[in-house]
């Protein structure tokens, strides 16, 4: 008996393990960012370059920081979610347009609507390496006090901001600044 | 007639050079220091790829920020902590031995001490079966002896 039921338990943990596995997301990669102040940047908005936006303006305010692209296919897909959020006017969303020429990146604004209530400029990349920015788009949730407290990697889903995003800036509305 | 076109030929291996990144290193350490450091880190977005073998646009931002952070006199571990802060223990091919990196560090000597007590385990039964076999061969012949000696 022990030795037909030894085999088969021995399958069972395997057969749990690979579904475990085959469940995970690699990309999901844990964000050491959570609970940390937003590394600061200084750049320049898309809509009126000759402005600059840094985290400090936004002290006081909950944000979204999205990353997005005109090249990024994704983001296409999370684009009329961001502009349904952008009209219960919930949070303030900020875009870091990554890597993309302005000139594309407004012809994208122009055509899909504009759900950002500002835009910034990361031609280089640089800010997205200082917010480890591997796969567009990203999300961050920052709080009151400039600290972050979420981050999506992939597009934001209407379930995301059902079950997450909603609750969590409703939660940190309620903080103090 | 035919020379323009030949030589307009020979110009295009020049096209080849717009794909390879030079980078000048005030020294051969620092070269070094470039080389090990590209070989050491993850491209997180073809994560089985290192920045140095990736072509990935983020590998080259990456590689540009080492070669940056070397000019700056940065040293090897101020670059490794820079990176580990933004994309986190993931980025480093060789992760620090801490609770959460546990299993990946120990896994490999566990499983080979389970494969260690294992063969211990088949080849002792092994030998004690062959031994019950060797008693049962003798005690055949003894049967047999004796049988035969009851004839005499």
């Amino acid at each position: 008996m022990l030795k037909y039921i030894i085999p088969l338990f021995i399958f069972v943990i395997m057969a749990v393990f690979l579904a475990l596995g085959l469940n995970l997301n690699p990309r999901d990669i844990p964000s050491p960012f959570i609970g940390k102040p937003a590394p600061l940047f200084s750049a320049l908005k898309l809509i009126a370059p000759s402005e600059i936006l840094t985290p400090a303006d936004l002290k006081g305010q909950v944000w979204l920081f999205n990353v997005w692209a005109s090249w990024c296919v994704s983001c296409r897909e999370e684009h009329p979610v961001l502009n349904e959020l952008a009209r219960q006017k919930a949070v303030v969303i900020v875009g870091l347009n990554y890597k993309d020429a302005p000139e594309d990146a407004k012809t994208w604004l122009n055509t899909l609507g504009n759900p950002y209530n500002v835009s910034i400029m990361d031609q280089e990349g640089r800010i997205g390496i200082d917010y480890g920015v591997y796969g567009v788009p990203e999300t961050f949730v920052i709080d009151k006090k400039g600290i972050i407290r979420h981050k999506l990697t992939g597009p934001v889903s209407p379930e995301f901001v059902q079950q997450i995003l909603m609750p969590l800036i409703a939660q940190l509305q309620a903080e103090p600044s | 007639m035919k020379y323009p076109l030949i030589c307009l030929l020979l110009l295009m291996p020049l096209v080849a050079l717009a794909g390879i990144e030079s980078h000048d290193f005030a020294n051969p350490e620092q070269q070094a220091t470039y080389e090990t450091l590209t070989s050491e880190l993850r491209c997180l977005v073809c994560q089985n790829q290192t920045i140095g073998d990736s072509n990935a646009e983020l590998a080259g931002d990456l590689r540009r920020q080492v070669y940056e952070m070397l000019q700056q006199g940065k040293s090897r571990d101020e670059i490794v902590q820079f990176m580990t802060e933004r994309y986190g223990d993931f980025v480093l091919y060789n992760p620090p031995f801490k609770a959460k990196t546990g299993l990946l560090w120990l896994g490999p000597v566990v499983f080979l001490l389970i494969g260690l007590l294992a063969v211990y385990l088949f080849v002792r039964r092994r030998k004690s079966a062959a031994i019950n076999q060797q008693q049962a061969d003798d005690l055949a012949e003894i049967r047999r002896l004796l049988d035969s000696g009851d004839h005499s």
